[in-house]
């Protein structure tokens, strides 16, 4: 690649040094080095919470490190803001497309920086200014006046990359940008990679997937726990693609103890409570079956955008089911939430802010807010009563507020996670479809939802407490094998077989996981 | 703790009392530079006669409001229930109680239908209910043939009382008996909003759609039937906008609507959905009246009394803005 670039050595055109950032107590980032030369890919790869987006957050300028130092072109680089880091010459592609669907492709290239005279855009530099970045994507779909909504997703991605090339970016963040696209749309993708390289571009690429790792970076690092961690051979920091394997990819993801974090107590599975055979979603799920049984806890396995929360979503009614056959406990086939719940399952969403929890409602409202029965005479709800039955899961799951009657937006995120999961508690469900219970929460509070979790598996015959069924999806590989008694993987829409936790190793669902 | 406990539901009461905190320091204004006749019981009652129209269909709203809609068809449904009424007693020999009834029940069929579009058409409720605005004056005015209907005063018996000033041997009332009805009324809707599922629902939907329906929550049915119950408090805004007109007519309370939403929000209502509160609700009607009534006292032309209100209702909101970033 380098011989087209002028008669130099490739220059060095981002480095980092030695960058840290702590967020409360949390360690986010710990000393991390990196450095990526011009036509250099740079693989970023990592568990979830490894710090990846963290650090690219950092060089994009949407955070201040609390240490540490970057350059750009060998010149200091100390963005205040994303924009700044743009001006330059960062910048970061999303995940989620931060494009207005409304507007045509030219306009979107151009936001916020349309050439204009006194006040008035002038609309012939900016559609020449756009074709000229689109054009070397050579993509049919893409032409300056087409709706940005009206593009596949592929399409709309090479817009937000068009938009850092017309502003003159050299360094390009891609974090996580095939997770939503088609096979086909990925192919181009690494084309347009490989043309930017030509061109000098420095890419920082952030990636769950090994195998695209392997096709489209020349060097790749791995983080954990906020740290850089070396090769195990030599304790290189920053490993070239072709001299590290697959498989020591993952181990350096993964290589963690596991700590007595995870309480066990003897589970009996006892009648089958789920059954699903088939089951596809619009999108995702594409194909998916499994059986739970009561006291019994099983994990789904998967990245981000592997269909495992609309798996759930479709099992509970939010989302429509096209295919396949659910039978829970006595009844078959799909039913809205609300039924479902009668039914005697429950859902934990994986976003509390936005699903999961009313915030600007009480503590009480939240708890009891799936079943308003038996609070009052004539279906009457009376406060007192409510506050009454929430005490309890206060008191039982430690929930830190000054009442039931507090808003749940005053609380810490491990707090309102433990009032998502009282609703299930107080519903009193025989099935909990937990997606990703321990999300953003600290670690006194995650030991204590694993703890419930058990709990609520192992049951109590003494006080007359039937075990429960527990489907559990986790992007956090130790959690599954700590908490789960069987784990399955889903990958790009498909749910794998179902193994026994003492069968499988993290590393063996890690690669299939990441569709190896 | 138990220091904390306190200041805390000291903190609560205030918040729910400032609407009426505020309602107070305005009428205290207009005793001090209006004619001494401001203060006099008898400016009160009409004062609180003034207020039921929109107080009455303000309680609808503001259900509506807090399950996070809007419904801009009020005005017109007031109008229609004036007709309807005026028809049925007229032209179809009803009695005064049928006629009434009926009036209420075409108003909720407006309001269910609002509320079935909103639902299975997916509309935002701000173009549903624009829409029947102009529907429902329509077949108002289909009705009474663009015209007003004029009821013979014999078949009136009781309609015409409602919002009429006591007569001196029923001065035991205190109130004329729509403005009790506008009280009794006020009372089971806060009691709806804070003890039954149907409110508790409300709020849930208000605040966060998609947790309501997480939770189970039939969230279709429930928006139905808050429109379905704003409609119906049209209907009886109707039936007093009818009782002090004493003719059903097509071309009243256009605008009023907007009169309605404004309590609402003075009271503490979001649009944004999740909160408002009924003793808010009539507070902010409460506060409209006497600013008009006060500046009508003390000889304002009308467009002063405009700027006013306005800018109470910008004043209001921005006040309660500061409170919510105190107390969060």
């Amino acid at each position: 690649m380098a011989e087209r670039i002028e008669t130099q050595q490739p220059t060095i055109r981002l480095q980092m040094q030695g960058v840290s950032k702590r967020f409360g107590a949390t360690i986010a980032l710990e000393d991390v080095s990196i450095e990526v030369a011009a036509g250099g890919v740079l693989a970023l790869v990592g568990e979830n919470g490894a710090g990846k987006s963290t650090l690219m957050k950092v060089c994009s300028g949407a955070i201040k490190p609390d240490a540490g130092q970057m350059w750009l072109d060998g010149k200091p680089f100390r963005p205040n803001n994303p924009l700044e880091a743009r001006r330059a010459g960062v910048a970061m592609i999303y995940q989620e497309l931060s494009l207005t669907p409304h507007m045509s492709v030219q306009e979107n290239i151009m936001l916020g920086m349309e050439p204009s005279k006194l006040g008035v855009v002038l609309w012939k530099q900016v559609r020449q200014r756009a074709i000229e970045a689109i054009k070397e994507f050579d993509n049919p779909e893409l032409t300056p006046d087409a709706r940005v909504s009206r593009l596949s997703v592929g399409s709309q991605q090479l817009v937000e990359i068009a938009r850092a090339l017309a502003i003159g970016c050299n360094v390009l963040v891609l974090d996580e940008p095939t997770s939503s696209l088609t096979q086909q749309d990925v192919e181009r993708l690494f084309e347009i990679i490989k043309r930017l390289q030509k061109q000098g571009k420095a890419i920082v690429y952030i990636s769950h997937f090994i195998e695209e790792v392997k096709r489209v970076a020349d060097r790749v690092t791995v983080l954990r726990d906020g740290r850089v961690v070396g090769s195990p051979q030599d304790g290189q920091a920053h490993n070239d693609v072709a001299a590290i394997s697959s498989d020591e990819i993952v181990s350096l993801m993964v290589g963690r103890q596991v700590e007595e974090l995870y309480p066990r107590s003897e589970r009996h599975a006892g009648e089958v409570v789920l059954e699903i055979e088939d089951l596809a979603g619009p999108e995702n799920p594409k194909f998916a079956s499994l059986t739970l049984r009561r006291g019994e806890v099983l994990g789904i396995a998967g990245l981000v955008g592997a269909g495992r929360t609309e798996f759930l979503r479709c099992l509970f009614g939010l989302e429509q089911v096209k295919k396949g056959r659910i039978k829970l406990g006595v009844y078959t086939g799909p039913a809205s939430p609300h039924r479902r719940w009668m039914q005697g399952a429950g859902l934990l969403s994986e976003d509390r802010k936005e699903e999961g929890l009313a915030l600007s409602l009480s503590v009480a409202d939240n708890v009891t807010l799936s079943r308003l029965k038996g609070f009052g005479p004539l279906g009457l709800v009376m406060p007192g009563r409510q506050d009454k039955a929430t005490r309890q899961w206060l008191e039982a799951l430690d929930i830190r507020c000054r009442g039931p009657r507090q808003s749940v937006l005053s609380l810490s995120g491990g707090n309102q996670q433990k009032v998502a999961l009282a609703r299930l508690l107080q519903h009193d469900v025989d099935i909990l479809l937990l997606d990703e219970p321990t999300r953003g929460i600290d670690v006194a509070a995650k030991a204590l939802v694993y703890k419930l979790i058990n709990a609520l598996a192992t049951g109590s015959p003494d006080e007359g407490r039937q075990p429960k069924a527990v489907l559990m999806v986790s992007s956090y590989l130790p959690e599954l094998m700590g908490v789960c008694d069987r784990v399955a993987v889903m990958c790009r829409g498909r749910l794998g077989p179902t193994y026994r936790i003492d069968e499988v190793n993290e590393h063996e669902l890690m690669l299939e996981a990441t569709g190896k | 703790m138990q220091n904390k406990l306190k200041t805390f539901n000291w903190l609560g009461l205030l918040n729910t009392l400032s609407p009426v905190i505020a309602l107070f320091v305005v009428f205290e204004l207009f005793v001090l530079i209006a004619p001494s006749s401001f203060a006099t019981a008898r400016n009160m009652e009409t004062i609180a006669r003034q207020t039921t129209i929109v107080g009455i269909a303000a309680l609808g709203m503001t259900m509506v409001i807090i399950s996070g809609g809007i419904d801009l068809s009020v005005g017109s449904i007031v109008a229609l229930s004036t007709v309807v009424i005026a028809w049925l007693l007229q032209y179809a020999g009803a009695g005064p109680l049928t006629a009434a009834l009926g009036g209420v029940a075409a108003a909720a069929f407006f309001g269910l239908l609002s509320g079935v579009l909103i639902t299975r058409l997916r509309v935002v409720p701000f173009i549903v209910t624009l829409g029947m605005m102009l529907v429902v004056r329509g077949a108002a005015k289909g009705i009474g043939r663009e015209q007003k209907i004029d009821v013979d005063p014999a078949r009136l018996r009781w309609l015409d009382e409602l919002l009429a000033s006591l007569p001196a041997e029923r001065s035991w009332m205190l109130l004329p008996p729509g403005v009790w009805m506008m009280i009794i009324l006020a009372i089971a809707m806060a009691a709806l909003l804070r003890y039954t599922r149907l409110g508790r629902h409300t709020f849930a939907i208000g605040s966060n759609e998609q947790t309501a329906r997480l939770c189970g929550v039939a969230v279709e049915r429930v928006k139905v039937l808050v429109y379905t119950l704003c409609g119906a408090f049209g209907g009886l805004a109707g039936l007093m906008q009818f009782s002090r007109l004493t003719v059903g007519d097509p071309t009243v309370a256009v605008g009023l609507e907007l009169n309605v939403i404004a309590a609402v929000v003075i009271g503490g209502g979001s649009l944004n959905g999740g909160e408002g509160s009924i003793l808010g609700t009539l507070v902010g009607a409460l506060i409209m009246t006497v600013i008009a009534s006060g500046c009508t006292q003390r000889g304002y032309p009308n467009w002063v009394q405009e700027i006013i209100t306005g800018a109470i209702i910008v004043i209001a909101v921005a006040f309660d803005r500061l409170r919510h970033r105190r107390t969060a």
